[in-house]
């Protein structure tokens, strides 16, 4: 049997989803075996190619996050939204409660500082959604793994019992929002 | 018509003790307050507050909660175009666009010279004769653009509202089908003589035989709730009416209230005599402010020819008389125990239940809450007998209904049929002769499709309390469905998270399908979110309120898919408006200053490709999300 | 089984006396059933909708059902789970419960219900309400955005400390809690740290002021059991992680 390919991406993340998942440790040597990584930080390739199950964390709050979620999306038989800013929004989306230009003007404008203050306009930078969303309002998801991170324990029991088919069922302290 | 600031405290306090300094009249006191000031400032709520010895809080919850009270300041004229899916069918929508413009004002934002407010309302109950609108809590009906100009002008010129035309605020009962309510005579008293002469007990047992049921829609057999609160323990009863005829398509009460008053005053002048009450109350919905001085003639005139107050008919220890409540705006306070809350003068959160009202109602005394038709019925076998009444109808349903008809017909208006009739019989009677569909019972209701014009009116197969709304071929139904969910959004109270929530989160996902952004996965989402609702609610605002997307997407499946992208999903919000804020304060444009729409690129693509029998490119392939 | 009616939950025979509701008898049995707004010094409420069971088949609120001899009662069916998780979900979208930013986390009887209920996600759409935040008391402060209109510090406030520092306004979607000032800010009332209603908040919307993260992650509340065992945390004494004076 071919190992199933599994592509990770982090958005409007910090990168502590995938500390998470290196936190597998030892285990890692066994999902090798399991599954073949595709585009990840893990294995630095840039473009996805076809997948079978696509991981990603962070919610979406600029047109490249959408762009990479898409791309995901249409890339991979299953899509998972992994920790709480995947499935919430999380701590980039207390923005929300702010207007973008009360969040540009503090950053750019008013900020400390600052010499020629002014809202950057380069095209090469990722234009801002009014708000951050969780992946779910962008594409359809089939899986969540909530924790901020998941724990190693939590995204060990999710993902063996994805790979063999089972139902998702992870014990108590798995089970965390934080 | 503004009351100078100095003289506040005194305009308050002449209404306070005009109302005997009661708590219980706190909503009664607010309308009035707001009547000569346009708006419950903080400093009037203070007053009112101070005058009756409540906690401001208590008076801001009650100011805040019904859509007819303003924290905010309103104009002089404040004109409110009723919403109801009957009132837009008739073009309510472009007229409100049309006074808005007119009249250079924004819709529900009081106009600079603080002259005038338009805005929208929950039907107001006019829809044989809408579009209809409010003014100053006047109703107007009928309206067109003729009127509407008038309307402006007078607005312009602060004419007072006695000085505009007395036809526009004409209200016709439209009375196209009698049956043993409607129809036959009924002297005043007869009824009062009847309980007189057989005792209270015997009435019991005519009630009894009638087999009547809650006209209001529920269909508690009748003579149970009146037994059940006679003998609940308490000194004092209350017997109230309700007249908070709030469900959208329904205005028979306001036709009984017109023309038939003497009939439900009987019917609860009855009930007291019955159950052992001397007070009554009429809670009389906001929208039907034109009734009250009406009716106020009405109860003193029965007064006057001793059918009301003390030794009614003579009769020593007869004693009964009748109040009336306005409510303010807020459709739950059809709701008995949100009634009575509303009638205790507070703001109208349905209570636990049980206890039920016929045990702790009123200030927690024992009371019985009937439906306006209710009462006058029976007033009708009191007189008549409950036989009489029972050779009419169904065996679980006996006697006759009123039907509120609107909607896409020839001859909208109050049709009387014995219970049992068909949805078919009444779209004949009614000429309604190509309706692709009936919102039966109001937004709660049940929505029926032509397969469904054989079921019978009755308690056993479609209940109602009276609203039957008529949806011609060319309507699109989910115009009516979205409008509904807007009117239950409107009119959550707030209390239980199903239903608060629920509400809006249902009504979004309607307007997303409505305007053509859906997929698939909204329906499910509908379908659960309904499920929880119905399960969840505190009361039957909440239980009911996705009663109409959940039967029209078993009745009406085609029209929910038609508006359906073909995707099975679509994102919850417009990606590329969402960054219209970031373009326009960083001046790009760019292409990468925007989302193109998936959908539309995949319909370009799949466009394309019915042309070309090429293979498709790697892009191409990432589009459609198609795998090699 | 000795004397007295009786009713079942899922099979389970429970004892009661007459005037307890369902969720009463239930709690005396050692019976859990999920709840937020109840509380079992204050009258029941009914407006989280969380306690709901089915009663001979009818869906009930278990707090405000007076219990009755022969009653059938289901709790822990699949369906009345999706539906417990469904109200869930809605609370989570309704306010801003940034579970990672929370002080409470971890000691929250929202979160610890959401828990058993078995919530991963909520896959409704997020309403990111704008909602403030008021710092002005000294030992208190209170986040807005974490409210559930349970009502539980209204009731504290008003029926047990007698000051009425709370209240909701508004109706619908727009309801929310206020403080029953002028100003609208706590540091204008009398409230203090040892009210009542300082001790009833089930989530984070009521935070004392000067400590925090007192536990490490894995120690707090509702980490290594779940809230059926440990209790509300109104219920706990405050030196176990919960809220309750000693």
């Amino acid at each position: 049997m071919s190992k199933l390919k599994v592509a990770t991406c982090s958005l409007a993340g910090c990168f502590g989803c995938h500390m998470s998942i290196l936190d597998l440790d030892e285990r890692l040597f066994t999902l090798v075996d399991l599954v073949e990584f595709d585009r990840s930080p893990i294995t630095d390739i840039k473009q996805i190619g076809v997948c079978d199950v696509g991981i990603i964390e962070g919610g979406v709050c600029n047109a490249e996050n959408v762009h990479v979620l898409r791309e995901f999306r249409s890339h991979c038989n299953i899509l998972i939204s992994m920790g709480a800013c995947a499935i919430t929004g999380g701590v980039p989306a207390m923005r929300n409660r702010f207007t973008l230009k009360e969040c540009l003007d503090e950053s750019y404008i008013s900020g400390m500082g600052l010499l020629d203050a002014q809202i950057p306009n380069d095209p090469e930078i990722p234009l801002l959604l009014s708000k951050v969303h969780p992946l779910h309002e962008v594409v359809k998801i089939d899986y969540f793994l909530p924790g901020c991170p998941p724990s190693a324990d939590a995204i060990w029991t999710f993902l063996t019992q994805l790979l063999s088919g089972q139902p998702i069922a992870l014990s108590y302290t798995q089970l965390h929002y934080d | 018509m503004l009351v100078e600031p100095g003289t506040l405290g005194q305009t308050v306090e002449e209404i306070v003790q005009r109302h005997g300094s009661l708590p219980t009249r706190l909503l009664q006191i607010l309308r009035e307050v707001q009547d000569s000031l346009t708006w419950l400032s903080p400093e009037a709520m203070d007053v009112v507050a101070k005058a009756l010895g409540l906690s401001p809080d208590k008076v801001c919850r009650v100011a805040e909660f019904y859509s007819f009270l303003y924290t905010t300041p309103r104009g002089s004229y404040d004109i409110l175009f009723s919403d109801n899916i009957t009132d837009r069918m008739l073009g309510s929508r472009q007229l409100l666009r049309y006074l808005c413009d007119k009249l250079g004002v924004g819709i529900g934002q009081p106009r600079a010279d603080g002259r005038v407010t338009v805005g929208v309302t929950s039907c107001t109950g006019m829809c044989d004769q809408g579009p209809a609108a409010l003014v100053n809590g006047y109703a107007l009906t009928a309206l067109d653009k003729p009127r509407l100009d008038r309307i402006a002008s007078l607005v312009n010129q602060l004419a007072p509202l006695s000085e505009w035309p007395p036809e526009y605020f004409e209200v016709t009962t439209n009375i196209r089908r009698a049956d043993i309510l409607l129809g036959r005579h009924f002297a005043d008293g007869a009824a009062l003589r009847a309980v007189l002469k057989r005792g209270p007990e015997a009435m019991l047992e005519e009630l009894v035989k009638s087999g009547l049921r809650g006209q209001g829609g529920a269909g508690f057999k009748l003579a149970l709730k009146w037994i059940s609160c006679r003998d609940a323990p308490g000194a004092v009863k209350y017997v109230v009416c309700n007249a908070d005829e709030g469900e959208p398509g329904t205005f028979k009460d306001r036709v009984l209230m017109q023309e038939y008053a003497d009939l439900v005053f009987e019917g609860m002048t009855l009930c007291g005599r019955v159950i052992g009450a001397r007070q009554g109350f009429v809670y009389l919905r906001g929208e039907y402010r034109y009734l009250l001085e009406p009716l106020t003639v009405t109860l003193q005139r029965r007064r006057e020819i001793g059918l009301l107050g003390k030794n009614i008919l003579g009769e020593p220890g007869f004693d009964f008389d009748i109040d009336i409540h306005l409510g303010a705006g807020a459709y739950v306070c059809g709701e008995e125990s949100a009634l009575i809350e509303s009638l205790e003068g507070k703001h109208g959160v349905p209570r636990i239940r049980p206890p039920f009202p016929t045990t702790h109602g009123y200030l927690n005394q024992p009371t019985v809450v009937n439906n306006v038709e209710t009462f006058a019925v029976t007033a009708k076998i009191a007189a008549e007998g409950g036989a009489w009444f029972a050779s009419r109808g169904t065996l679980e349903s006996k006697g006759t209904k009123l039907l509120s008809v609107s909607g896409d017909c020839e001859r909208p208006g109050i049709y009387e049929y014995p219970f049992g009739v068909t949805v078919r019989r009444v779209l004949e009677d009614c000429g309604a002769r190509d309706a692709q569909g009936i919102q039966m019972a109001g937004p709660a209701g049940h929505t029926i499709s032509p397969k469904q014009y054989d079921r019978r009116i009755c308690f056993d197969d479609l209940s109602t309390g009276g609203s039957f709304m008529v949806f011609a071929k060319h309507r699109d139904i989910l115009d009516g469905m979205r409008n509904f969910a807007h009117f239950f959004v409107h009119e959550s109270c707030g209390f239980c998270t199903p239903c608060r929530v629920g509400t809006s989160l249902l009504c979004d996902l309607v307007d997303k399908v409505h305007t053509g952004h859906g997929a698939r996965a909204d329906l499910d989402e509908m379908r659960r979110l309904g499920r929880i609702m119905k399960a969840g609610s505190h009361c039957g605002l909440g239980q009911t309120a996705p009663n109409s997307v959940l039967d029209s997407l078993d009745q009406f499946p085609e029209a929910w898919m038609r508006r359906l992208r073909s995707t099975s999903y679509e994102p919850a919000f417009d990606l590329d408006a969402s960054l219209g804020e970031a373009r326009r304060l960083s001046g790009r444009d760019d292409p990468g200053a925007h989302l193109p729409d998936e959908y539309s690129d995949m319909v370009r693509l799949a466009g394309l490709l019915a042309e070309r029998e090429a293979p498709l490119s790697d892009d191409e392939r990432n589009l459609l999300g198609v795998m090699p | 089984m000795n004397g007295g009616p009786l009713f079942t939950i899922d099979d389970h025979p429970v004892l009661f006396q007459d005037g307890q509701t369902i969720m009463e008898a239930a709690r005396a049995a050692g019976v859990y059933i999920p709840h937020l707004c109840f509380n079992p010094e204050f009258a029941p409420h009914g407006s989280c909708r969380v306690c709901l069971v089915k009663v001979n088949g009818r869906t009930q609120a278990s707090c405000t059902t007076p219990a009755m001899a022969g009653q059938v009662v289901q709790s822990e069916t699949e369906e009345l789970r999706d539906i417990r998780r469904g109200i869930l979900e809605m609370m989570f979208v309704e306010g801003n419960h940034v579970c990672p930013a929370c002080e409470k986390s971890g000691a929250c009887q929202l979160q610890a219900v959401a828990y058993y209920v078995g919530m991963l996600a909520s896959p409704f759409t997020y309403f990111y309400p704008r909602r403030a935040l008021d710092a002005s008391h000294p030992d208190v402060v209170i986040d807005f955005n974490r409210c559930i209109l349970c009502e539980l510090c209204v009731r504290a406030s008003r029926d047990i400390d007698g000051k009425n520092v709370f209240a909701v306004q508004n109706r619908g979607i727009q309801a929310h809690l206020v403080i029953n000032t002028p100003s609208g800010k706590l540091g204008a009332t009398t409230f203090s740290i040892t009210d009542k209603a300082a001790q009833v908040c089930p989530t984070g919307a009521m935070m004392i002021k000067n400590q925090g993260y007192g536990s490490p992650i894995g120690s707090r509340l509702y980490d290594q059991e779940s809230v059926k065992i440990v209790g509300d945390v109104a219920q706990v004494p405050e030196s176990e992680g919960g809220r309750r004076h000693e």
